[in-house]
């Protein structure tokens, strides 16, 4: 029966629209993956040199951190690992038991992605520790390791779509992270007696091994009595409240689309995911304003982070204009739609976005005012300057949205498409140069005005920039339709 | 209303989907299209949208070239399938949408709305759903009334009868011939069952392969003459 099971998952490989699309994607994605392997491997040989160079015992200072890897891990499961419940419905009405389409769809999992990778970590740093004596108890921590990664995996199976759950991790760990950081309360004694006992002990690596056995137990045994269309394989749907925002009723035709774009933001999966990038995008800037980070204390660097953090919102949501409105792509070409105000209602979105944006990263001002100034004047150039860019790099994108799902939300393909990615530099270069320029030359103040200059003068282009997204648009329109109703 | 003039659709790989040398559709008629599956029906609906690019010949719809000019945009509305739907939006807030880019007011869609609510059956309006989560049955009533919206001059509707339960067919039979009975309405229905649309429409054309193969004004033998043309 798995025979049968892997042909089908091998052929669902090979024949996936990602996969088949271009050659160019596969390598890059290929080369990706290795890269992240290359990385593992590296940092699996050498972290335990690095921290017996600096006078630090290798696997206790691993062990101390180790908290940290496994729930962040845990959280980027949640973001990107996709679910094994795929492709199980055309299987309920043939002669397979429940129990074997269970054990199979869990057991895929075993070699996503996901988990081999920290294979790359682990089994290198294994290795060294054998290798410098440690014995072999070191490999009997390396299984109570593994044995934890894998029931992240199926903890990732048992609370996928449970928000409530996600947030509480995230929320742990970052408040975990802050009392260590502020010296209130150090976490990572109490876990890294246990991380640390695993080596010490001869028994302590059996806990994450009776974990994965519980938990996947869990997994087979809620799947199995929820392997049905009406249970566990429903369509989640939403109650629905229409919503008629009739404040917006004023701005005309501009208010119709800002409605809709309101509404798509709030109701789907994949632009809910964007508004929280968004976010994190505002903290972004902590790296280069708290001068934690050598290489990033001078300040085009500055700059750069002061466009991101006001920009996180544009650049997430401005790349896909027109991509968000896809999957009903062909009801808009077929309707009197005004391609100016539709645009504008993007434009307008995105600057809401980015206002909203500098309004909360206020308390950069903790930085200095000039700090906050250079957010300040990153935001006045993204609204001028990149939200102009950002739309015409969209105009040329033209994968499909599936707004129901947020698992394409990162590594999507358009990332590799030459023209927008040549229309994305000056995004970042422009600014950077100017500051510099008048930071160099007059001051840092200078540098400034020069930045938020250009951001003004963007303004001027607006309807130059407007009429030829509106001329692409149109041009493309074919292509678009035809790339749009591809689905995966 | 509408002349077809040399249309052909063929794709890259040679094949010649539709081939219509010369079609003429009166204003105020009711068309129906029918055809087996293939035949060229969503193909010849997609080239009257302007939604895919026709290989030679052209398209005019009241004096505008449709692949040239936007101008027929305005008069005319079209529900080919789900894709026409946003599915995000609640029922309301769909037609609301469509009414805006006609330039009817709340009132206006609310009135027609009110006159087709035994249509909806009950499960559609105020039914807390998304569009995505509606049946196939119901987003296809919803797709059928926003055509409605603004009273478009054309009105194009792609397999209006599949999907839909029987007592709904003979609710949108009863729709389509009251718009026939307009004569300032142009109704083209494509369908493959061949009593319902000659039920509603007074005239039909046959495609096959891409070509019209039958052209007939309704009659009470048209039935029988086309349950011949395609018997096996």
């Amino acid at each position: 029966m798995f025979k049968h099971f892997i042909k089908l998952e091998w052929k669902s490989f090979l024949r996936s629209a990602s996969f088949g699309s271009n050659l160019a994607l596969k390598i890059i994605m290929g080369l990706g993956a290795l890269y992240f392997m290359a990385c593992f491997a590296i940092l699996g040989t050498a972290v335990f040199f690095i921290l017996k160079d600096k006078g630090m015992e290798p696997l206790a200072t691993i062990n101390k951190f180790m908290i940290y890897y496994v729930l962040f891990d845990l959280i980027i499961r949640y973001f990107l690992q996709k679910m094994p419940v795929t492709n199980i419905k055309p299987l309920l009405i043939l002669p397979i038991k429940r129990g074997t389409i269970v054990h199979y769809s869990l057991g895929k999992t075993i070699i996503s992605f996901f988990n081999v990778l920290h294979a790359f970590f682990f089994i290198p740093f294994t290795i060294v520790l054998l290798v410098q004596g440690y014995g072999i108890q070191a490999f009997l921590w390396f299984l109570g390791m593994t044995a934890l990664i894998y029931t992240n995996n199926f903890i990732n199976i048992l609370v996928n779509s449970k928000n409530v759950v996600f947030y509480s991790v995230l929320t742990a760990l970052a408040a975990l992270a802050a009392s260590q950081y502020y010296g209130v309360f150090d976490f990572t004694i109490y876990s890294k007696l246990f991380f640390q006992g695993m080596y010490d002990t001869v028994y302590l690596f059996l806990i994450p091994i009776i974990l994965l056995v519980t938990t996947y137990y869990f997994s087979f045994s809620y799947f199995k009595n929820r392997l049905n269309l009406d249970d566990g394989l429903a369509k989640k749907s939403d109650v629905a409240k229409t919503e008629n925002f009739i404040w917006l009723d004023q701005f005309g035709t501009l208010g119709t689309f800002l409605k809709n774009d309101i509404r798509l933001l709030k109701r789907n999966k994949r632009s809910r995911m964007t508004l929280i990038m968004s976010g994190l995008f505002i903290f972004y800037g902590l790296l280069f304003f708290t001068q934690a980070i050598e290489s990033y204390d001078n300040p085009w660097m500055k700059v750069f982070a002061g466009v991101f953090v006001s920009g996180g919102f544009l650049f997430t949501f401005g790349q896909f204009v027109p991509s968000w409105d896809s999957a009903y792509y062909q009801l808009m070409m077929s309707q009197n739609i005004q391609y100016r105000e539709y645009i504008s209602s993007k434009w307008w979105l995105m600057v809401i976005g980015t206002v909203i944006s500098t309004i909360l990263a206020s308390f950069y001002l903790y930085f200095g005012v000039h700090t906050y100034l250079i957010i300040v004047v990153g935001a006045i150039f993204n609204i001028g300057v990149n939200s102009h860019l950002v739309m015409l790099g969209g105009a040329f994108v033209k994968t499909p949205i599936d707004l129901t799902t947020s698992k394409q939300a990162f590594g999507d393909k358009q990332a590799f498409n030459m023209k927008t990615m040549l229309i994305s530099l000056p995004k970042m270069l422009v600014p950077m140069g100017l500051y510099t320029l008048g930071y160099y030359l007059f001051s840092p103040n200078v540098g400034l005005i020069f930045v938020a200059a250009a951001g003004v003068l963007g303004f001027a282009f607006r309807n130059y920039v407007f009429n030829q997204i509106e001329k692409i648009y149109k041009t493309q329109k074919y292509e678009t339709i035809a790339a749009y109703k591809q689905k995966n | 209303m509408i002349q077809v003039n040399n249309l052909s659709k063929t794709y890259g790989n040679g094949v010649t989907v539709l081939n219509i040398v010369n079609l003429e559709i009166p204003k105020g008629q009711s068309f129906g299209l029918v055809g087996n599956n293939g035949a060229g029906k969503t193909t010849f609906f997609s080239l009257l949208l302007d939604l895919i690019q026709p290989s030679s010949g052209h398209i005019i719809n009241n004096n505008v070239q449709v692949n040239t000019s936007e101008a027929w945009k305005p008069f005319t509305a079209a529900f080919i399938d789900e894709s026409f739907l946003i599915g995000y939006l609640t029922a309301e807030e769909y037609f609301y949408f469509i009414g805006d880019l006609r330039g009817q007011n709340k009132a206006d869609v609310d009135a027609l709305l009110k006159k087709h609510e035994e249509f909806f059956n009950g499960e559609i309006l105020n039914s807390r759903k998304y569009l995505r989560d509606l049946s196939k049955g119901n987003m296809k009533k919803v797709g059928i009334i926003a055509t409605l919206i603004g009273n478009p001059e054309v009105i194009i509707l792609d397999e209006p009868f599949a999907n839909l339960d029987p007592t709904t067919v003979n609710r949108l039979k009863k729709i389509i011939k009251e718009l026939a009975d307009d004569s300032n309405r142009t109704v083209l229905v494509s369908s493959h069952d061949l009593v319902h649309t000659v039920e509603v429409c007074n005239r039909i054309v046959a495609l096959h392969l891409g070509e019209v193969v039958k052209d007939i004004q309704t009659s009470p033998e048209t039935l029988k003459e086309l349950e011949a043309f395609f018997a096996v």
